[in-house]
């Protein structure tokens, strides 16, 4: 159910404006990689590259290559609707959607592209919802609306939402840059568990959050405001923490930036 | 320091009942204004009051707590003074039709035509021009709303570069076109196939005057869902289209609903290309494919016009203002019932 990334010579635009520059990276499956970097420096641009998401904005566009399992995602003929299928994602703020109910919320995946068997679909709703540690606060009130829920239980709405359709990659663009400490918490253990499962990728601006969750770390810099980003290093996260090879990111990681 | 020193903190201040004694202190001025000095129109007599209560909050205000208090008393006093300019026609419209139609407004007025009923004769009814409206607005609105919301999908979700510039250009001309031109356009149209006047023509010009209003409303709620909740459909593996049609669409139900209804609102007191179009027919005539028919604008409009001022023809011009008032009510109350039903839920 998990696989594996290989990023060759990744460069992604913003119209003409150049955001990441010749990005090359390995994903092992069944681990938590993290991107930290500063403000700008183009992780969430590379984050929504893995599934296709970057050529949603107006005027976005890649060149290189992104092989999932051996098979490459800008290759033609590729659907990019397919591609989010198997390569889920989780944004910043919370989004359920409001129309719909908690249990519509978490199907909604499922049923919008119809490919489900009614009977199923409320099992798959609470092994979901349990997969995101959230069925106990909500297994009473399922037909509720999803926004009446705090921002925390929210979040984990959302991460259910996207692991319902069983795709093959998890994407967090900054999962808990708008929850409390015990919501972050929440999801962290999450993240942990989750991980067993699926290839889990993580932009964070909190250092201690990369630390904690994720076995390897990437860190993203650019030169100056205006210059495209590029991938610093990547390496275990023990490592990356302790005894960094490059000197920007020991400076970034202590606090000496700038 | 002593607390009996001045704190600048603490000031004079107008008890709470003062603004309305100002107001009735002004209208009780403004009313023997009038009577002393023998002017004739009431309104004056209402603009005089207004006149006193701006400027005696100002004066009464300055002297008793100071000109910043007093500035702020009279922008106060000037929303106040405006908001029952805005209100007064308002009600005196309400007022005047509901007083005058409620005459001859009854089942027997709604359920007969004019048929063989003279002009200048009591009796006879607006069913037909009842009739009429009904079927020509509706005819207008399947053909309007659809075609504006699918307009304003485009330009929301779709449009780029020159063709959505384009459109959002001819759709604000459109907007500004006068109703007869809408009708005269058709009008050309039913001349080169010879056509007689019938209610689905009424019904094209209708939709044509209503298709941007609907464009308007339609673009601006959808460009109210926020983006997120469309990238986390499409993150979910959710084709664009089905994104729009089970997330963006649903989400913006209610604001799109209110400006259908306006558009129809808008529509449903045209009397113009109705005239020219659908001609006008005392007789009930069911059918608008085929034949001259009748609607509430043309009914209101020809009774005052062709009735030489006879009173029956009055009183059954202000019935059918008021029905046609009542119907845009009606709708608008549906509207706002489907528009809180399928809002966006909150709460827990």
């Amino acid at each position: 159910m998990s696989k594996r990334i290989d990023v060759s010579g990744l460069t992604a635009y913003y119209g003409s404006h150049k955001a990441i520059e010749d990005i090359s990276m390995n994903i092992e499956p069944r681990t938590v990689t993290a991107f930290i970097g500063p403000s700008g420096c183009g992780k969430s641009t590379f984050l929504r590259t893995l599934n296709r998401m970057h050529e949603v904005t107006p005027g976005g566009r890649v060149e290189g290559k992104v092989l999932l399992d051996d098979e490459n995602l800008y290759g033609a003929n590729i659907d990019p609707v397919a591609v989010r299928r198997e390569v889920g994602m989780v944004f910043q703020r919370p989004n359920p959607f409001p129309t719909m109910s908690i249990f519509d919320n978490v199907a909604a995946g499922l049923r919008l592209n119809g490919n489900f068997k009614k009977s199923e679909l409320g099992d798959i709703v609470e092994k979901s919802l349990k997969g995101a540690n959230l069925w106990n606060e909500v297994k009473d009130r399922l037909n509720k609306p999803g926004s009446g829920l705090s921002g925390g239980q929210q979040q984990r709405l959302c991460i259910a939402r996207a692991i319902a359709v069983e795709p093959n990659v998890l994407l967090m663009d900054e999962p808990c840059s708008a929850l409390d400490p015990i919501s972050t918490l929440a999801i962290e253990d999450l993240i942990g568990e989750l991980k067993e499962r699926f290839t889990i990728v993580i932009v964070t601006h909190n250092m201690q959050q990369a630390a904690r969750v994720s076995d390897r770390t990437a860190f993203f810099n650019l030169a100056a405001v205006g210059q495209p980003g590029k991938l610093i290093e990547i390496d275990d996260t023990e490592r990356i923490f302790s005894n960094p090879s490059v000197q920007a990111t020991e400076d970034y990681i202590s606090g000496r930036f700038g | 320091m002593s607390t009996a020193a001045a704190s600048t903190l603490r000031g004079a201040s107008l008890p709470k009942w003062s603004p309305y004694a100002i107001v009735g202190g002004s209208i009780v001025l403004g009313v023997l204004i009038g009577l002393v000095g023998g002017l004739d129109s009431k309104v004056q007599w209402g603009l005089i009051a207004g006149l006193l209560y701006v400027l005696g909050t100002y004066v009464i205000a300055a002297r008793v707590e100071g000109r910043r208090q007093a500035k702020d008393r009279v922008a106060t006093s000037l929303v106040w003074v405006a908001f029952v300019i805005a209100v007064v026609p308002l009600v005196s419209l309400i007022w005047v039709t509901v007083s005058r139609g409620v005459k001859v407004l009854d089942p027997y007025f709604l359920s007969h035509s004019m048929g063989v009923v003279a002009n200048a004769d009591t009796g006879g009814g607006a069913y037909a021009a009842i009739i009429g409206s009904l079927e020509q607005v509706g005819l207008a609105t399947l053909i309007g709303a659809p075609i504006g919301i699918l307009t304003a999908v485009y330009l929301v979700e779709y449009g780029r570069g020159r063709l959505a510039k384009a459109v959002t250009f001819f759709v604000d001309v459109m907007t500004g076109i006068p109703s007869i031109v809408a009708g005269l356009f058709i009008l050309s149209i039913m001349l080169i196939f010879k056509m007689q006047p019938f209610g689905f023509a009424g019904s094209l010009a209708l939709a044509i005057l209503m298709m941007p209003v609907v464009v308007r409303s339609t673009e601006e709620m959808l460009k109210l869902v926020p983006n997120e909740l469309r990238e986390a459909s499409l993150a979910l593996g959710v084709p664009k289209w089905r994104t729009i049609l089970k997330v963006v669409l649903p989400t913006s139900i209610g604001g799109i609903t209110t400006g259908v209804m306006l558009a129809i609102a808008r529509i449903a007191g045209e009397t113009a290309p109705v005239l020219l179009l659908v001609f006008g027919n005392p007789f009930i005539n069911n059918n608008p494919f085929e034949g001259a028919q009748s609607s509430l604008p043309l009914f209101i409009y020809q009774q005052y016009a062709d009735s030489a001022g006879a009173n029956a023809a009055y009183d059954r011009a202000w019935a059918a203002s008021l029905t046609l008032i009542a119907f845009v009510m009606i709708l608008n109350l549906v509207a706002r019932g489907i528009a809180r039903w399928k809002a966006p839920k909150t709460g827990r």
